[in-house]
């Protein structure tokens, strides 16, 4: 081995926490079920490295480098530990590590730990942030601006979920094939969580938020090369490709909100499009209809003015049709109702609207006002219409989105 | 891993039955034990006397107080529990599903702290599930 230069080494080491991070983590913890310590030990494997590298050369196999490292740290402590800790704990622990791996191939054991990280047993709401955090070693305060929390609270919650995994003993794997529809849609819906708090930073000004929904896609092309023969895998990627497709059509140079109808189609990504295409033929070529499959077929039939010059709203509203009956949503059937305003007008679709308007979720649902407002301008509702774009500027965080409903709200204003 | 299944109900709504329905839900407890010993998960179980016979010993101030009653006021009470052995929370939850107490009630599924130098289990047994 030759010793190499400080800059490789460090370019080596952020290669290797890139692709192998959670591969090692969740070799690491599939037995004993300690994240926590899986990820302590790794993290002092690295640094380790970053020492001995520079001086030694850096490793034929840094993978296989860094996992023996990280054994050795975690054989120690658990030494350190037999004492405090039961005696079987010591033995399921010293014994996993013992266990031989192929010299070139860590085995890729990564599913089991999401499928750990989204168990029903945890927190709905820590699951996504939990996976970021030991699949891909997102650090908590990272975590915690994409999510809205302080690192500190943030932190506490995550150290907690890796705590229950421990002491309930959650299993590191893929579940029964009876129990694998429901359980897959938990690590879904988790990664799906992570990559819409990366798509509410629209402008892309925020890396944390902006990266997190490329960490997401990654996520969701991992379950699919893991798990190839899951339709709503396949169906997740497909929609969040669809959406990242058209970040960059998503606002004006301005940084103000362009509406979906309105974006220039020159500035969606046709390479993702096609990947996304892809992904859902292949989905549906099985046979088996799910949530994601149907979002990701409407997200299709959007932006098919690229070929048609206008999007398919009769396919649009069927697919809503079958995605409500699916899933009951509110929000499923607000924007059916923007569907049907489309073809049969919007005196129709303020009838669905308010078919709705009874449930209680909907009545913070800024999406629900905005559509509201819009359809009772058209209908020329002008005050009720005003009053609907009021409410929906109030529940909007998003700045550029707020200004657009106050551009939408003047307009209505005579002279 | 020893998993407890804490059975929690109405106490009322087994009052409120038939014997006939008595004698079936007692039924289906029997045959979920014996469920559990054929699988060789069992450890232990046993149903409680109603929560009006409760007593409740608490410290306020240095002094001992003994107080009628369950811990905690609710309609729903501990009436029985199950004590289970299984490899990891998933087998446990799914043995927890199976629970008449599902049925009518709630079951809290809760990790027994394992305790230093007594093995529930040997490690061999728990690594052949674990592998599965």
């Amino acid at each position: 081995m030759e010793p190499c230069s400080g800059a490789l080494v460090r370019e080596t080491a952020e290669a290797v926490a890139r692709h192998s991070y959670g591969k090692l983590v969740a070799f690491l913890a599939a037995r004993s079920g300690n994240v926590a310590a899986a990820e302590d030990a790794l993290s002092e494997a690295f640094a380790a490295a970053l020492e001995d590298w520079p001086v030694k050369g850096c490793p034929a196999n840094p993978e296989a480098w860094l996992l023996t490292v990280a054994r050795r740290k975690l054989i120690d402590t658990a030494r350190r530990r037999k004492n405090e800790a039961p005696a079987d704990d010591f033995e399921i622990e010293t014994e996993s590590l013992a266990e031989p791996f192929d010299e070139g191939e860590v085995p890729d054991r990564r599913l089991g730990l999401m499928f750990a990280c989204a168990h029903p047993s945890i927190d709905s709401a820590i699951r996504a942030p939990l996976i970021l955090q030991a699949v891909l070693g997102l650090d908590a305060a990272r975590i915690a601006s994409a999510f809205l929390m302080s690192p500190a609270a943030m932190s506490q919650r995550l150290v907690r979920a890796k705590t229950k995994i421990r002491q309930a003993r959650i299993p590191l794997r893929i579940p029964e094939r009876e129990e694998l529809p429901d359980r897959l849609e938990t690590v879904l819906d988790a990664i799906y969580a992570a990559f819409s708090e990366g798509w509410l930073d629209a402008v892309g000004t925020d890396p944390a938020r902006r990266d997190l929904a490329e960490e997401a896609i990654y996520l969701g092309r991992l379950v699919t090369e893991l798990l190839p023969g899951e339709p709503e895998a396949l169906g997740l990627l497909a929609l969040m490709l669809y959406a990242e497709a058209r970040r960059r059509a998503r606002r004006s140079p301005e940084g103000e909100y362009i509406a979906l109808a309105e974006q220039d189609i020159s500035l969606w990504d046709q390479e993702r499009i096609r990947e996304a295409e892809t992904a859902l033929r292949r989905a549906g070529a099985m046979g088996l209809i799910g949530r994601y499959q149907l979002e990701a077929a409407i997200q299709s039939a959007h932006i098919s003015r690229r070929r048609d010059g206008r999007p398919n709203w009769p396919a649009v509203v069927k697919l809503y049709d079958a995605l409500l009956e699916l899933t009951g949503s509110p929000v499923a059937a607000i924007n059916r109702a923007i569907a049907v305003a489309e073809i049969e007008g919007p005196g129709a679709a303020l009838a669905i609207l308010n078919s709705v308007s009874g449930d209680a979720r909907v009545i913070e649902y800024q999406p629900y006002w905005a559509a509201r407002a819009d359809l009772l301008a058209r209908t020329g509702t002008i005050p009720e219409a005003r009053d609907a774009y009021e409410i929906a500027i109030g529940l909007e965080r998003d700045p550029s989105l707020r200004n657009y409903l106050e551009r939408r709200r003047a307009r209505l204003d005579p002279g | 891993m020893q998993y407890l299944l804490a059975l929690y109900a109405d106490e009322s709504g087994f009052t409120r039955m038939t014997p006939e329905q008595q004698q079936q839900g007692m039924a289906a407890y029997m045959a979920y034990t014996q469920a559990l010993q054929t699988a060789g998960v069992f450890r232990g179980s046993n149903r409680l006397q109603s929560a009006s016979s409760a007593t409740t010993l608490r410290t306020t101030s240095g002094k001992t107080q003994v107080l009628d009653g369950p811990f905690i006021d609710s309609k729903e009470q501990l009436g029985g529990y199950y004590l289970i052995d299984v490899p990891n929370l998933d087998a446990a939850l799914s043995w927890a599903g199976k629970c008449p107490g599902v049925g009518h009630g709630v079951v809290e599924v809760r990790a027994v702290w394992p305790m230093p130098n007594t093995t529930s289990q040997p490690a061999t047994e728990e690594a052949v599930a674990a592998a599965r």
